[in-house]
């Protein structure tokens, strides 16, 4: 028995199973404020979100869908989809990476700097990622590259060593393969 | 636009278009609303001005909105409905989020409506501004800024639905008071937009039989309930007592679920937690099933987690999705109204052939083992002729009290845990505390809103001296409205939780929880217009009970307890369900070894 630990009544016990990253993507009510009740419930308590991407994708119905990556053991995943489930605008809960046929995109905006053959290879690996130059100055380049999640993250490791200056990304957005919306399941 | 009109009776058409105060009231009064608790304001003078001109609903005026919100939580702890409040905007609303905060925690359903400055000055710094929404969205289970008075009737409607159903909790609704006086044509509870929020789905019927299977089967099963089976209803509390007796499995319940399960039945092990009893929180160590009935595993309840029930299967019954595996990860969730999955669990025991050997002699050991804990007596204390010990005052309060129809608050810390462990209640409803939250000076103005639903009960705060002065203010309402409220202090000038933990934690290190100066409470009850009374002896305090509970006016009993007496049993910090302190009882000092343990 260890008694050490802390002074607080507060029993400290750990959570040890791994984190991994999963993305939900959340139904809502488009009302004033329902961004910040999702961000501040999840802020409130203590859960991380490394990307959110919210739109209106219905203007009759006033519904947002709103696409959160955040980490987590899955535990306390399920205590976020649950707490989500739980908030009166949300309409539904949608645990993207659980799905088997869910498609991911991410775009990202990428800005080197460099001369010579650093910029010869940046373009190399922009066409092997298949990724547009939006803009280019005799020492810069920005790229527009659009797929998955590990792919953009690849990209960007890449071109580090060559000049990289600036990202924008625009978090991830997610719907499933096939004839079927999750919308009406 | 159709010419405003001042209703006196509810005979008006639907189609008349009115002023949004009209609105709000026209929807409470179809939510069946009876009393409000509340405080006026400049941002909420037109829902004032259209209460003062119908006599439907009750208005009680308390003397800070925090004394509002926690009335409102009384009453609502009282009787089951939802209770309300009416404050203003700016401080009006900062002075009820503690209450807020309080019932979110402990889930009362409330509707708060609180005045905001016009649509035009909302984000200028107005006076009297500030952002309730923002403030409260997180001691609230929703909050509505209400954008005209359109959408007034529909919100309002909407802000019941969520405060009663699911798990219950505190909505607030924030009216601009230029929407209070615009017009707009009022929306009835049933046309009104429904949207699919806080839908509690059907019972799984395999989970239930898997339930079932689990306690037939089990050899030392034990129920743990908590505050949800008293917001499932009265029925649900009877369904419970119906399930224990048909099953033979002892009960134990939360601080919140005191008085679902009747204390004099041979089958209640007593409270569980830090200052549970030695029965309670050893058989929820030892047992090997255990069904969890609107219970949330608080830390206060469970100890320490990674020896929170070691070797036991475990059934959460919860109506809240998220309460389930948020700390600890159990076998067998079902989701649902406590009373419902009760009902039905009731009825698979039932339904199935009785099992071969009787589910008595199945778990007959485990019952001689609970007997064999109940012997160490763990709320035993030491009594004195000279001075009046603590327990004993409320043993007694309870003794001179049966009989009558008696509600019991409390404030928060060692009084609150000795009223737990020595008052003895049969019947849910009976039992207003501050669980979740801990917030000092809830019991007085819980009593002013218990008493105003129950007119003719003995309603009874049981408070510390320190507690008592956060929401003093309260006996002026009580005065107003002629409640007859028993405010009983345990009075040892202390702010006893905390010096306790000083005792135990800090090395008697007492800082700053010694009370230099308190008021004399006789005078204070006569200031308010009640009526003081003071016991300093054992012998006097007998007489003194009786008198205080004959009075038909709110007493300020001053009961002179022992100073630096401790709350006992205690599952220290960081400590197992076995491994309790018992302290005084053995008259030694807190063991080397459980010093260590804290």
């Amino acid at each position: 028995m260890t008694n050490a630990a802390s002074p607080s009544v507060y029993p400290v016990t750990k959570d040890e199973a791994p984190e991994q990253e999963r993305i939900l993507a959340v139904i809502v009510d488009n009302e004033p404020g329902v961004l910040s009740r999702v961000v501040g419930m999840i802020s409130s308590r203590g859960y991380n979100i490394e990307s959110l991407t919210v739109a209106e994708i219905d203007v009759e119905k006033h519904q947002s869908r709103i696409t959160i990556v955040t980490r987590g053991t899955p535990m306390k995943i399920e205590q976020i989809k649950a707490q989500l489930g739980r908030l009166v605008p949300v309409r539904r809960v949608i645990d993207v990476s659980m799905e088997q046929d869910a498609l991911t995109r991410e775009l990202a905006l990428v800005k080197i700097s460099s001369t010579g053959e650093h910029r010869v290879e940046a373009m190399r690996l922009a066409d092997i990622f298949r990724a547009r130059a939006l803009d280019t100055t005799h020492q810069s380049f920005v790229f527009e590259v659009t797929g998955a999640r590990d792919k953009i993250n690849a990209f960007i490791d890449l071109l580090k060593p060559l000049g990289l200056i600036e990202v924008s990304r625009t978090g991830v957005l997610s719907i499933r393969r096939g004839g079927e919306s999750d919308l009406t399941l | 636009m159709a010419t405003k009109t001042k209703p006196t009776a509810k005979t008006q058409t639907m189609q008349a278009a009115k002023a949004g105060a009209e609105l709000l009231l026209d929807a409470l009064e179809e939510q069946g609303v009876e009393v409000i608790f509340g405080y006026p304001g400049g941002a909420v003078l037109p829902i004032y001005d259209a209460l003062h001109q119908r006599d439907t609903i009750r208005h009680v005026l308390v003397r800070h909105e925090q004394g509002a919100v926690h009335a409102a939580e009384g009453y609502a702890r009282s009787t089951g409905k939802v209770g309300v409040v009416l404050v203003t905007s700016g401080p009006g609303a900062t002075n009820a989020v503690t209450g807020l905060a309080d019932a979110l925690l402990d889930s009362i359903p409330l509707v708060c409506i609180t005045g905001q400055v016009a649509r035009p000055l909302i984000g200028t710094d107005a006076f009297q501004e500030c952002d309730t929404i923002g403030i409260t969205r997180a001691c609230t289970k929703h909050n509505y800024l209400v954008g005209s008075a359109d959408e007034l009737s529909a919100v309002a409607h909407e802000a019941f639905h969520v405060a009663r159903n699911g798990r219950p909790g505190p909505v607030l609704i924030d009216i601009p008071k230029d929407v209070q006086f615009e017009s707009a044509v009022y929306v009835t509870r049933e046309n009104a937009r429904q949207r699919n929020c806080i839908v509690t789905p059907p019972i799984n019927n395999a989970s239930i039989e898997h339930a079932v299977e689990m306690m037939r089967h089990a050899r030392r099963p034990i129920f743990y309930t908590g505050g949800g089976v008293i917001n499932a209803g009265a029925g649900a509390s009877e369904t419970l007592r119906e399930l224990a007796r048909a099953t033979g499995i002892p009960v134990t319940s939360t601080l919140m679920g005191l008085g679902a399960y009747p204390a004099a039945d041979p089958q209640w092990l007593g409270m569980l937690g830090m200052h549970g009893s030695f029965e309670a929180n050893n058989a929820m160590h030892d047992c090997d099933l255990m069904i969890a009935v609107g219970a949330r595993f608080d830390d206060r309840v469970t100890g320490r987690l990674d020896s929170f029930s070691p070797n036991s299967r475990k059934v959460h019954i919860d109506i809240d999705p998220s309460s389930i595996n948020k700390i600890v990860k159990v076998d067998l969730p079902i989701i649902g109204d406590a009373g419902e999955i009760l009902k039905a669990l009731l009825a698979e025991w039932k339904s199935r052939p009785a099992v071969k050997d009787p589910a008595m002699a199945r778990i007959s050991e485990w019952w001689a083992q609970i007997n064999e804990w109940r012997k160490r007596d763990s709320f035993a204390f030491e009594n004195c002729d000279k001075f009046i010990k603590p327990q004993h005052a409320i043993q007694r309060l309870y003794e001179l009290t049966r009989g009558h129809d008696v509600y019991v608050t409390t404030e928060v810390g060692q009084h609150q845990m000795w009223a737990a462990q020595h008052f003895p209640l049969e019947d849910p409803n009976r039992w207003m505390t501050s669980g979740g939250l801990g917030t000092m000076g809830y019991g007085l103005p819980a009593a002013v809103g218990v008493q105003i639903a129950h007119p003719d009960a003995l309603v009874i705060d049981i408070a510390g001296d320190a507690s008592v002065q956060m929401t003093m203010q309260e006996m002026a309402t009580a005065t107003q409205f002629n409640l007859p409220i028993k405010i009983f202090i345990l009075n040892n000038e202390y702010l006893g939780m905390v010096r306790q933990w000083q005792e135990l934690l800090h090395d008697r290190r007492y800082s700053h929880s010694y009370s230099e100066s308190l008021p004399d409470f006789v005078k204070l009850a006569e200031a308010f217009g009640g009526v003081g009374l003071v016991a300093e002896k054992p012998d006097e305090l007998d007489d003194k009970i009786m008198e205080m509970i004959n009075v038909d006016k709110p007493v300020i009993f001053d009961c002179r307890v022992t100073a630096e007496e401790n709350v006992f049993p205690m599952i220290p910090s960081g400590a197992a369900h076995n491994q309790m302190l018992f302290g005084e009882v053995t008259g030694k000092e807190v063991s080397e070894e459980g010093r260590t343990l804290v």
